[in-house]
């Protein structure tokens, strides 16, 4: 597969801060590409290097083949930015907003019926003559997706989308984006929202401190990290000790559960005969498979 | 992909974004003009009218006409590029352009041109509002044209500076109220610079506004302090100088781009 991005070991320094450190990857074309990592990690001065926003210290960065620096006008047609931030044009209403922007990218009045299809296909079609200004911080959202799709990118790129917007629109612009996908386009997405990545994207980077800290397929790093976890809520009859015989097994306690991670499954038996023999009553049992979050977790702490 | 008709079609769309961001607001940005414009004639014009005579032949009415309207132009022209770029900047919305393939000349031209066009509907808005009580034949239109031009284009490049410099609106009115106003006011729109002592006379000719002031209104009555051809070099040359400048800033990215 053809690479949709590049990232050749960019760094981008702001005096002593080192906001990207050397971070070289590739995101083939058709991927869904999911950068995660806490604030500060480096996420968003990725995605404004890629849009010419910011000009990285050092390194290259490339979209569809071409530098963004050198082609910017060629690499800036092939990419469609969701900024993070709720911006618009006050002076303008969403219809007027989205054909300036299609026209900013050389498209005529023959791009008008993508413009309306897009209109409708982000229900935004009874809002469309409503000043950008009138529109709740959902459909803002909304507007700003749009305005990134006008040219048609094959890369479509969403900073942190989903901030602040309700479960009911998350899911609706989540649909559209993997229709999008579907479709051939190249998504990169940076989220919070650890479990909006492990169930839309098909790899991930983790970031942290302007550093990759793991990349991969979404599916490898979660059977690499993996690990069984029994979770168990206790009735202690006298005081709340677990018996020596299965203290060593390594465990957390959160309220009244004491999740033990599994190394090899007669963990079980261990763990429940030896609660047997000291007469401490199992009340609820679940098993709890690695989530992204537990190998995000595992791996900036590692790192730390 | 990136053709002469995508580029055009990218200059067309922000210059037209530019003309109806202003026309949107037209009683601000046109109609509140030509009343302060308006303002000044009927005042001036009232007590000094029959105590002046700055050129043979020339009422003072009909003297002050050409300056208010060059002032009021120029002065418009400034508005225009430095208040879209400097509310884009604060409303974020600047993005939009920064995010697509526009070049910083595409830029550069499409802010000059709203410039230029809101300069020059308040200088025609007033020019014949004042014509329907004054007579004020143009003597010399191409005069008149370039100098309402390049004046138009000057201050619209230098509100792209101005705009692009400020990171606050109270930095912005700095602008105004600090460079703009006293060069206009001190630019001989009320005077003739022959009335003044030579030292002030001297100083006057160190402000490009009084070279714009002085020639357009050469193009009106066919007099005036300094050759035209002088004036209208020196403001050509301040055009080239700060149309540099600016596209200098836009193309390096300076406060706009990190």
């Amino acid at each position: 597969m053809k690479t949709a991005i590049s990232y050749k070991n960019v760094k981008k320094f702001y005096g002593d801060l080192k906001a990207v450190n050397g971070i070289s990857i590739d995101i083939k074309q058709g991927e869904f590409f999911g950068l995660l990592g806490p604030n500060g990690a480096g996420k968003s001065t990725m995605i404004n290097m890629l849009a010419g926003l910011t000009k990285a210290s050092a390194g290259k960065i490339s979209v569809m083949g071409y530098d963004v620096q050198k082609n910017y006008q060629e690499a800036r047609h092939a990419v469609g930015i969701v900024p993070q931030e709720l911006v618009f044009d006050p002076f303008f209403n969403v219809r007027e907003m989205l054909r300036f922007q299609a026209g900013y990218f050389g498209k005529g009045k023959e791009n008008d019926k993508w413009v309306d299809e897009i209109i409708e296909r982000l229900d935004l079609t009874d809002k469309a003559s409503t000043n950008m200004r009138m529109l709740s911080g959902g459909m803002k959202r909304r507007a700003l997706i749009a305005q990134a799709l006008v040219h048609k990118p094959p890369v479509i790129v969403l900073d942190e989308p989903t901030a602040g917007v309700d479960v009911e629109l998350r899911q609706k612009l989540w649909a559209f984006i993997k229709d999008l996908n579907k479709a051939g386009h190249t998504i990169v997405l940076t989220t919070h929202y650890l479990e909006e990545a492990e169930e839309l994207c098909n790899s991930v980077a983790m970031l942290r401190a302007g550093k990759v800290v793991a990349m991969d397929t979404t599916k490898n790093l979660l059977r690499k990290f993996s690990t069984k976890n029994l979770k168990l809520r206790l009735n202690f009859k006298d005081e709340k000790k677990l018996p020596i015989k299965i203290a060593h097994i390594p465990h957390q306690i959160t309220e009244d559960f004491y999740t033990f991670q599994l190394k090899k499954i007669t963990d079980i038996t261990e763990i429940t005969e030896g609660l047997k023999q000291s007469k401490i009553e199992i009340i609820d049992i679940q098993t709890v498979d690695t989530d992204l979050e537990d190998v995000f977790l595992k791996l900036t702490n590692a790192k730390k | 992909m990136v053709t002469l008709k995508t580029q055009l079609i990218g200059t067309w769309t922000l210059i037209k974004k530019e003309l109806i961001r202003f026309w949107r607001v037209a009683f601000q940005t046109v109609a509140a003009p030509v009343i302060t414009g308006m303002l000044y004639l009927v005042v001036f014009s009232h007590v000094l009218q029959d105590r002046l005579e700055i050129y043979e032949g020339v009422s003072y009415t009909s003297f002050l006409i050409p300056g208010l309207i060059m002032m009021s132009l120029l002065q418009n022209a400034f508005a225009n590029s430095s208040s879209s770029l400097i509310q884009s900047k604060v409303m974020g919305n600047i993005v939009f352009i920064l995010l697509s393939p526009l070049s910083y000349i595409q830029f550069f031209i499409a802010f000059i041109v709203g410039a230029i066009v809101r300069g020059l509907f308040v200088g025609l808005a007033i020019y014949f509002l004042a014509i329907i009580f004054i007579d004020l034949p143009i003597h010399h239109p191409w005069i008149v044209f370039w100098f309402a031009l390049f004046g138009g284009g000057l201050l619209g490049a230098f509100g792209i500076i101005a705009g692009i410099w400020a990171d606050r609106f109270d930095q912005m009115a700095a602008f105004g109220n600090f460079v703009i106003m006293p060069l206009s006011f001190l630019s001989g729109v009320f005077y003739s610079i022959h009335s003044l002592p030579t030292i002030w006379q001297n100083i006057s000719q160190l402000n490009p506004f009084f070279y714009m002031i002085d020639g357009f209104r050469f193009g009106f009555f066919g007099q005036s302090d300094v050759s035209p051809y002088l004036s209208l070099l020196i403001v050509f040359l301040f055009f080239i100088t700060l149309s540099f400048a600016a596209i200098q800033m836009l193309k390096s990215g300076f406060k706009l781009r990190t």
